[in-house]
């Protein structure tokens, strides 16, 4: 079943605040879009419409949290990361126990174009001391981030959600690690040209079909998951880089993402490999230094290079280029 | 404790501003002056909870207890003022004002709520107080009706948009227990805020937004604690309104040359010149107190 990360996060949000009475949940007159409006309608005593000031809806969420209340802040990414400073000085140098939630993540949001789409939102977040930064892939793993996020996460932290729908991917027998790195598609057999392919949010079910499409041309590109932006999972990559003990080292390393190369989980990968005395090559995947535009998703996806089939091609040309 | 009874603190409190600032060898003195009379009566008259467990008669900090009044110094840069006060009731050693702004202190250069708890509010960015004041009146409206928030707001400070912001919404959720201060001492960086972005009329734009409104000298001790006595009286008695107090100040107060000159807002005295700020401000205090507004 597909569903978007967004719906599922307001279907938990509602779940969990019966048991937990100190969520509260904010929205900046997008409730409807974020899907906090499940809460809203649940608990209206327990929601408040902030009107169409970020800000001070940042300031009352951190004030809300310094009288033990959980507050989950709504919004889109973009509009959220907007007000960098008060989530800079208000939320994360306070270690305000707060949760940014900013709905419609990347070019995929399609239609509405270049000003609602969130970015450069991971970078962001990403550079900001106490901040932890995470994307679900699908419907079930928002659901066990969200579990995390209310019982054990500690000080603030950034959830980025898709508006478009994407399919189950989470494998139901396995274990939920929460920042750590998780396989969804492995190697295929020892003897095809290896490829390491981390992808985070709505591209890993494109990664995961380009893989199919890759293993008939004799590439095997195995998947793995990254909900965690930050703390990001290095001892994963460091271990699946160490070429010594695998039969078949991965070729080459491929990131994916619906958001800037820069400051993303490319770089979040290539800061990790830049330790190693040696490591294969990294070919950073995703919105490459430019804005977005109005389009279909998938004509997006194809034009930015992250669908499965653009994947694919630019899989099979880069190994051309490192034989 | 009586009005002339706290200028007498305050008057004190303008002399450790100065000995702490000039040990820093920087920060904002102007800013300080102009707020220590109305940041002197919140603590020692006004809020309640707030002041440090008392053993052997010697004053010891334990947890802060979640009923307390709240103060957010949104004007970050006035912290010389709050830290004074902090030191006049023991919640830090007067030895430790000497470490402000020196590398491992607790007595950062802006206020810091996790290094030091009792400031509630890390500040500094400007226009960034209410909302965080006004997320803690929201939490303590339904735990504990009875405790307010208290919010000292520079007036450069209100040429932020995000103040305006938290003035439209404090009183859509009637946040009566949420008392807004306004040290308006029309000096900022760059000249005097009726210049540099006019504010004017003030009392009426809040108005405007919502707030009961109350002007007051802020110098004047008798009229800041009647003031703070009504926006007490006001939440008691079920009133729907946020508070906001128009204190009307003078940059520098209490130090001649320091008085209602903006060069003093972020400079601090030579030792030559901190010995006569001090000098005049011992023998007001001789005098009886009174620095007249």
């Amino acid at each position: 079943m597909a569903k978007a990360t967004r719906q599922a996060f307001g279907e938990s949000l509602a779940r969990l605040g019966e048991t937990y009475p100190q969520i509260v949940v904010l929205d900046a007159d997008l409730a409807k879009s974020t899907k906090s409006e499940i809460f809203a309608k649940k608990f209206p005593s327990r929601f408040y419409e902030m009107g169409i000031a970020e800000a001070n809806m940042i300031g009352t969420a951190a004030g809300l949290s310094f009288t033990g209340k959980l507050p989950f802040l709504c919004s889109f990414g973009c509009f959220l990361t907007g007000r960098y400073d008060t989530i800079r000085l208000s939320a994360a140098y306070s270690q305000a126990n707060i949760r940014l939630v900013g709905t419609h993540a990347g070019v995929g949001i399609g239609d509405d174009g270049h000003s609602q789409m969130g970015l450069e939102d991971i970078s962001l977040m990403r550079a900001l001391p106490t901040m932890g930064v995470f994307q679900p892939m699908d419907a079930r793993e928002t659901e066990l981030i969200m579990d995390y996020l209310v019982k054990d996460w500690k000080g603030p932290a950034y959830l980025r959600l898709t508006r478009q729908n994407l399919p189950d991917l989470f494998p139901k027998d396995m274990p939920f690690k929460p920042g750590k790195l998780h396989p969804i598609r492995e190697k295929i057999n020892d003897k095809a040209t290896a490829v390491t392919c981390i992808a985070t949010g709505a591209t890993v079910t494109e990664a995961v079909q380009a893989s199919e499409r890759l293993a008939e041309k004799g590439i095997s590109l195995s998947v793995w998951n990254a909900h965690s932006l930050k703390p990001f999972d290095e001892q994963t990559v460091i271990d699946l880089s160490n070429v010594t003990q695998q039969a078949n080292p991965p070729r080459l390393w491929v990131t994916v993402e619906d958001h800037t190369v820069i400051g993303g989980l490319g770089s979040c990968v290539a800061e990790t490999l830049a330790k190693l005395p040696q490591h294969p090559p990294l070919l950073k995947l995703g919105v490459q230094d430019l804005f977005g535009e109005s389009g279909e998703p998938m004509e997006l996806y194809d034009k930015h290079g992250i669908s499965a089939a653009a994947l694919a091609t630019r899989i099979q040309n880069e190994l051309k280029n490192h034989r | 404790m009586q009005a002339q009874q706290l200028t007498e603190i305050a008057n004190e409190l303008r002399i450790w501003i100065i000995e702490m600032l000039t040990e820093a060898k920087s920060g904002h003195p102007g800013g300080s002056l102009s707020a220590i009379d109305l940041v002197t009566a919140l603590f020692f008259h006004e809020m309640k909870g707030i002041t440090p467990e008392q053993k052997s008669g010697v004053p010891t900090p334990g947890p802060l207890p979640p009923h307390r009044d709240r103060f957010v110094l949104s004007k970050g840069h006035a912290v010389p003022a709050l830290y004074a006060v902090l030191a006049k009731q023991g919640w830090i050693a007067v030895e430790e004002l000497k470490t402000l702004r020196k590398t491992g202190s607790r007595l950062q250069g802006h206020p810091d709520r996790v290094r030091m708890p009792i400031v509630e509010a890390s500040t500094g960015s400007l226009g960034q107080g209410l909302s965080v004041a006004q997320g803690i009146a929201l939490g303590l409206k339904t735990e504990h009706p009875e405790a307010r928030v208290f919010c000292l707001l520079g007036d450069g400070e209100t040429q932020e948009g995000q103040i305006w912001e938290a003035a439209m919404s404090a009183p859509k959720f009637e946040l009566s227990n949420l008392c807004a201060i306004l040290d308006s001492n029309n000096g900022q960086i760059d000249g005097p805020v009726s210049q540099v972005m006019p504010l004017e009329p003030i009392a009426d734009k809040w108005r405007a937004f919502g707030w009961h409104v109350i002007e007051i000298e802020g110098h004047n001790m008798t009229q800041i604690i009647q003031a703070l006595k009504l926006s007490r009286d006001l939440h008691q008695q079920g009133g729907k309104k946020p508070v906001f107090i128009l204190a009307k100040t003078i940059k520098g107060k209490g130090v001649s040359f320091m008085e209602n000159n903006i060069a003093w807002h972020g400079v601090v005295p030579t030792l030559a010149e901190a010995e006569k700020a001090i000098q005049e401000l011992k023998s007001e205090l001789k005098k009886g107190g009174k620095i007249h507004g």
